[in-house]
C-alpha cells in the first residue's frame, strides 16, 4: 500500500501485480441514495462528470445541425430561424453547462483535496449544492431551449434579447443563473481549501501548479460572475416587465448591458482556459520527467491571467459604441493579458528540453494544447489590435479564434486530464494504443474543421447566418468534413474508457511514477483520500529525467533478460539452475 | 485525527477571531457615531450644494459602512486574510466602475466622427 | 453512561468538529473565510445596480431628482435608522452567543427580527403609496398622465417622465433586491432564534450566530448606500428654478 511521505524520488514501484484496493470511495457504499446524497468530493466529481458530458454532446448535436445546414450556401437543412436556435443553443449549452464547469467541477473536485492532502474540500455540503445548482439550471436551460428554443446568440444582447427575441428568453436566463451560483459555489470552496486545509509541510511554493492554477480559476470564478447574476436579472426583468435598465425608451443604453455582461464574460474564458493549463503543466511534467521550469513564474502568471482578466473585456465592444479612447484603453491591456499565458507556454516549452519525453496520450493531448493555444492565443491577438478587429469581427476569424481556445485548447486539455488521471479516478488503465490514436483524428478533425474558418473569418464571411457568399462553399464543406472527423475523435474515449472500467489492466497506485500527492494514495483512493495525513518534504515535480531512462533502461535490461531465460529454458526443456536466474536485480 | 496543527500554511493564524470577544462598549460608541453620521446625512442635505451634495453623502455613507464592517463585522479584531478579501472585493467593484465610466466619459475625446 | 455524551462531558466542542477538518480552530477560520468570500460576490452583484444607477444619474439628472422627491425622506430615514440599530442589536446577540448567554443572545435575536420586520413594513407602506400614485413601472404608470405640469418641467431640460420611468426602475429593482436578501435574512434569523433557544449556539459553537451577524450587517450596508442615493438626491431644498 502507499506510503504516507512524498520522500521517495517517484521512482517506479516493482513491476508486482497491481490489484484494485479492497475498499474505496465508489464501493464503500451503494445505492442511488448513496450517490445524489454524497458529500465526498470524488462522487461528486463522478456526477459532474457524467453531467457534462451529456451536455457536451447536447451542444454538439447542435452543433451538427450547425455544421451541417452549412454545407450549402443557402441554408438548406433548416429554417434560419431555427439555425439561429441552433448556435444559440450551442453557445449557451458548451459555454455555460459544457465549458466553465468541466475541469474545475470533474478533475478539480477530485484532485483538489487530494493534492492538497486534505479529506475534503472545506464545504462538501456546498459541494453537493452545487452539483445541484447545476444540474436544475442545465435542465431548465435544456427546456427553454428545446421547447421554444432561444434565437439571441450565447450573448444575450438588449434591446433584441429584452424585447424583439421570440423564445424563452427569461427561461435559459434562469438556468444560466443557477449554473452561475453552481459555479460561484465550487469557486469558493477551492479558495478556502487552499488556503486552509493544506497538508502540513506544503507551503504555497510547493503546491502543484494545477492548484495555483485552480486557485486563479476561482478567484474569478467568485469576483465575475455575480456581476453576470445581476445582468441576467435586469435582463430578465426587461424582458417580462417590458421596462428595464438597458431600454432605450427610458434613456438606457444597450451599450451598458454589454458592459456589465463582458465583464464577467471575459474573465469567463479565463475560467475555462485556467483549468485547462493547470492540467497541462502536471502532464508536461509527468511526460518529461523534468520539473517544470520557472514555477514560480508560471504560478504568478496564473494570478497574473486572473487579475489582468478584468481589466480587458471592452475588446469585445469595440464595434459597439464604446469610446475609441476606451478601445485603445482596453487594447493595450489585452495585449498586456497574453504576457502571462505566453509565459505559461514558453516554460511549458522549456520544461520539455533535456527532458525523457514520453509520449502517451496525455503527453499528446497536452503537447497539442501548447500548439493549438498558441494559435488561438495569437490570433487572439490579432483580434485586440481594435483596427484589424474592425474588419474581423463577427466573422469566422472570431469563430474559429475561439474555437481554437476553447476547444483546441480547454477541451483537449480536459481529454488529457480525463487520461492522465482516469487510472487514479476508476483503478484502470485505458487502452494506450486506442488513447493515442483518438488524440491524433482528434487533433487533425479539429484543425481541418477550424483553420479554414480563419480564412472563411478574413474573407468576410460573417457568424451567425445561415446562409452565405457562393464563393465560401468550399472551405465549409471542408470545415464541416474535419468536424465529422472531429465527431469520431470525441466518440472513441467514449467507448474505450467505458470498456476499460471492466476490462482494462489495474492501475495500481501511481501507474505513470508521477509526484503529487494524489498519487501516493491508492487507485481507487479510499474516501478519506488517506490512511494517514501526508506531510510534506520535497518541492513539486521531483522528477530527474535521467533517473527514470536509468531505471527505465534497467528495467529493460530484466525484461530481455527474462524473456531469454524464458526462450533458453523452452528450448533446452529444463529449469534454470540458481546462479544462471540470479540476474543481480 | 492528525496530530498536528492546521496552522501550518505559510501564515500563520495569529488572531483567533472567533475567540476575540469585542466590549459591548465599543459596540455603543460605534452606534453613536452612526446616528452623528445619520443626522451629519440629513443635515448637509438641507443645503443645495450642487455636485457636491452626492460627494458628501457617500462620504458619509462610507464611513458609516466602514464602521460596521470594522467593528460590528471584527475586521478590525480580524485575520489579514479577511482584509485581503474585503479589500479585494472593493478594489473589485473599482474596476467595474471606473472601466465602464471610462468608457462613457471618453467618448468624444478624440476627433473621430460618432466615437 | 454512553461514551459519546461522556466525551461531550469532558470537551463539549468535540462533537461540533466536522470530520474533514482537522481541528475546531481551521473549521473556524475555513468557514469564516467561506462566508466573507460570498459577501464579497454579493458586493459585486449590488455592483451592478449601483453602476447602473451611477451612469443614468449623470445622464438624466433631472428625472432622477423628480424621482427622488417622489419618495418619503421620513419613511427612509427611519427605516436606515431602524437597519442601524438593528445592527446594533445583532452585534449584540453574537456578543451574547460568544459569552454563552442563552437568553440575551435569544432576545437581541428576536429583537433584531423584529426590527428587520419592521423595515419590510415601512417599505410594504412606502411601495403601497407608490402604487396608489402611479409611479410603479409597467404595473401602475400614471402619475405622469395626472400631472402634466411636471411633464413639461422635464421638458424643459430635455428629459421626459420615460427617464423618470428609469430612476423608479432602478428603485424598484435595488430595493427590491435589498427586500430580498432582508427576506432571506429575516428566515435565518427567525432559524437562529428557534435553534438558539435549544441552547444549540451557547456551548462553544457561535460561529453560526457570528455568520448570519455578517450577513445581517452586509445587507446594512447595502441599505446605508441605497439611502442617500435613492432618497437625498433633492434633499430638503426645492427643485424649482434651475
Amino acid at each position: 500500500m502507499s506510503s504516507a511521505t512524498v520522500d521517495r524520488q517517484g521512482a517506479p514501484e516493482p513491476k508486482a501485480l497491481e490489484v484494485i484496493p479492497r475498499e474505496h470511495y465508489l464501493n464503500v457504499e451503494y445505492g442511488w441514495k448513496s450517490w445524489l446524497f454524497t458529500f465526498d468530493h470524488k462522487r461528486i466529481g463522478i456526477l459532474y462528470l457524467i453531467s457534462i458530458t451529456l451536455m457536451f454532446f447536447v451542444g454538439g448535436a447542435a452543433a451538427t445541425v450547425v455544421r451541417l445546414n452549412l454545407l450549402t450556401p443557402n441554408s438548406a437543412l433548416v429554417r434560419p430561424q431555427t439555425y439561429n436556435k441552433m448556435f444559440s443553443m450551442h453557445g449557451v449549452v458548451m459555454v455555460f453547462f459544457f465549458l466553465v464547469p468541466a475541469i474545475p467541477a470533474v478533475l478539480g473536485n477530485f484532485l483538489v483535496p487530494m493534492m492538497l492532502g486534505a479529506k475534503d474540500l472545506a464545504f462538501p455540503k456546498l459541494n453537493l449544492l452545487s452539483w445541484y445548482l447545476y444540474i436544475i439550471g442545465a435542465l431548465i436551460g435544456l427546456a427553454a431551449m428545446t421547447f421554444g428554443g432561444v434565437d439571441t446568440g450565447w450573448t444575450f444582447y438588449a434591446p433584441l434579447s429584452t424585447q424583439y427575441a421570440y423564445g424563452n428568453v427569461a427561461l435559459t436566463i434562469v438556468g444560466i443563473f443557477l449554473a452561475g451560483f453552481s459555479s460561484i459555489l465550487t469557486g469558493l470552496n477551492f479558495i478556502v481549501t487552499t488556503h486552509k486545509m493544506r497538508a502540513p509541510g506544503l507551503t504555497w511554493f510547493r503546491l502543484p501548479l494545477f492548484i495555483w492554477s485552480m486557485y486563479a480559476t476561482s478567484l474569478i470564478q467568485v469576483l465575475a460572475t455575480p456581476v453576470l447574476a445581476i445582468t441576467l436579472l435586469a435582463l430578465a426583468v426587461e424582458r417580462l416587465a417590458h421596462v428595464g435598465i438597458f431600454d432605450p425608451k427610458l434613456g438606457g443604453d444597450p451599450v451598458l448591458m454589454q458592459h456589465m455582461f463582458w465583464f464577467y464574460s471575459h474573465p469567463a474564458v479565463y475560467i475555462m482556459i485556467l483549468p485547462a493549463m493547470a492540467v497541462v503543466s502536471e502532464i508536461i511534467a509527468c511526460g518529461a520527467r523534468r520539473p517544470v521550469f520557472g514555477y514560480k513564474m508560471v504560478a504568478f502568471a496564473s494570478l497574473g491571467i486572473a487579475i489582468l482578466s478584468f481589466l480587458v473585456w471592452g475588446h469585445h465592444m469595440f464595434v459597439s459604441g464604446q469610446s475609441t479612447f476606451a478601445g485603445m484603453v482596453f487594447l493595450f491591456l489585452s495585449f498586456m493579458v497574453a504576457i502571462p499565458s505566453a509565459i505559461k507556454v514558453f516554460n511549458w516549452t522549456a520544461t520539455l528540453y533535456k527532458g525523457s519525453i514520453r509520449f502517451h496520450t496525455p503527453m499528446l493531448y497536452a503537447m497539442g494544447f501548447i500548439g493549438l493555444f498558441t494559435i488561438g492565443g495569437l490570433t487572439g491577438l490579432y483580434l485586440a489590435s481594435l483596427a484589424m478587429d474592425v474588419h474581423v469581427t463577427d466573422t469566422y476569424f472570431i469563430v474559429a479564434h475561439f474555437h481554437y481556445i476553447m476547444v483546441g485548447g480547454a477541451v483537449t486539455a480536459f481529454l488529457g486530464g480525463m487520461h492522465f488521471w482516469w487510472p487514479k479516478i476508476t483503478g484502470r488503465l485505458y487502452p494506450e494504443a486506442w488513447g493515442q490514436i483518438a488524440a491524433i483524428i482528434l487533433f487533425v478533425g479539429f484543425n481541418l474543421t477550424f483553420f479554414p474558418q480563419f480564412i472563411l473569418g478574413y474573407e468576410g464571411m460573417p457568424r451567425r447566418y445561415a446562409t452565405y457568399s457562393p464563393e465560401f462553399q468550399v472551405l465549409n464543406v471542408l470545415s464541416s468534413a474535419g468536424a465529422s472527423i472531429l465527431a469520431v475523435g470525441y466518440m472513441l474515449p467514449m467507448f474505450y474508457l467505458i470498456w476499460s472500467l471492466k476490462y482494462g489492466p489495474v492501475a495500481g497506485p501511481n501507474p505513470w511514477r508521477a509526484t503529487g500527492l494524489e498519487w501516493q494514495t491508492a487507485s481507487p483512493p479510499p474516501t478519506y483520500n488517506f490512511e494517514v495525513t501526508p506531510i510534506v518534504t520535497r518541492p513539486p515535480y521531483d522528477y530527474s529525467p535521467e533517473a527514470d531512462e536509468l531505471e527505465d533502461a534497467r528495467l529493460a535490461l530484466e525484461q530481455s533478460k527474462g524473456d531469454y531465460e524464458a526462450t533458453r529454458a523452452q528450448i533446452e526443456g529444463s529449469t534454470t539452475t540458481p546462479e544462471e536466474a540470479d540476474h543481480g536485480a | 485525527m492528525s496530530q498536528l496543527a492546521s496552522g501550518t500554511h505559510a501564515s500563520t493564524a495569529t488572531e483567533q477571531h472567533g475567540h476575540h470577544i469585542v466590549p459591548l462598549a465599543v459596540y455603543y460608541r460605534v452606534f453613536a457615531a452612526l446616528m452623528v453620521l445619520l443626522v451629519l446625512t440629513l443635515f448637509a442635505a438641507t443645503f443645495d450644494l450642487g455636485p457636491l451634495n452626492v460627494v458628501i453623502a457617500l462620504t458619509i455613507a462610507c464611513a458609516k459602512a466602514l464602521l460596521v464592517v470594522l467593528y460590528f463585522m471584527h475586521v478590525r479584531y480580524s485575520h489579514k486574510l479577511v482584509w485581503v478579501f474585503g479589500g479585494a472585493a472593493i478594489l473589485w467593484l473599482g474596476i467595474l466602475f471606473a472601466y465602464t465610466i471610462g468608457d462613457y466619459i471618453s467618448r468624444g475625446w478624440l476627433p473621430i466622427a460618432g466615437r | 453512561m454512553a461514551p459519546e455524551t461522556q466525551a461531550v462531558a469532558i470537551a463539549p466542542e468535540h462533537g461540533l468538529l466536522h470530520h474533514h477538518f482537522d481541528d475546531l480552530e481551521q473549521q473556524r477560520e475555513a468557514t469564516g473565510l467561506g462566508m466573507w468570500l460570498f459577501l464579497a460576490t454579493e458586493a459585486m452583484m449590488f455592483g451592478g445596480l449601483f453602476l447602473a444607477y451611477t451612469l443614468y444619474r449623470w445622464m438624466l439628472p433631472e428625472s432622477f431628482a423628480v424621482g427622488s422627491k417622489h419618495l418619503n425622506i421620513a419613511l427612509g430615514t427611519g427605516n436606515t435608522f431602524v437597519l442601524l440599530f438593528s445592527s446594533l442589536t445583532m452585534a449584540m446577540a453574537v456578543h451574547a452567543a460568544a459569552t454563552k448567554n442563552r437568553r440575551t443572545m435569544v432576545l437581541f435575536l428576536m429583537v433584531t427580527w423584529v426590527l428587520g420586520a419592521v423595515f419590510l413594513g415601512v417599505k410594504a407602506v412606502e411601495w403601497t403609496a407608490d402604487y396608489h400614485e402611479g409611479l410603479v413601472p409597467a404595473v401602475s404608470w400614471h402619475y405622469f398622465g395626472e400631472h402634466p405640469e411636471q411633464v413639461s418641467l422635464l421638458a424643459r431640460h430635455g428629459e421626459g417622465p420615460n427617464h423618470v420611468m428609469m430612476y423608479f426602475v432602478l428603485y424598484f429593482c435595488m430595493t427590491g433586491l435589498h427586500a430580498i436578501h432582508m427576506v432571506i435574512g429575516l428566515l435565518m434569523v427567525g432559524i437562529m432564534i428557534l435553534m438558539g433557544a435549544r441552547g444549540a449556539f451557547t456551548q462553544g459553537n457561535d460561529q453560526p450566530v457570528e455568520l448570519v451577524g455578517l450577513y445581517w450587517h452586509f445587507v446594512d450596508i447595502i441599505w446605508i448606500f441605497l439611502f442617500p442615493l435613492l432618497y437625498l438626491i433633492v434633499g430638503f431644498h426645492s427643485l424649482g428654478g434651475h
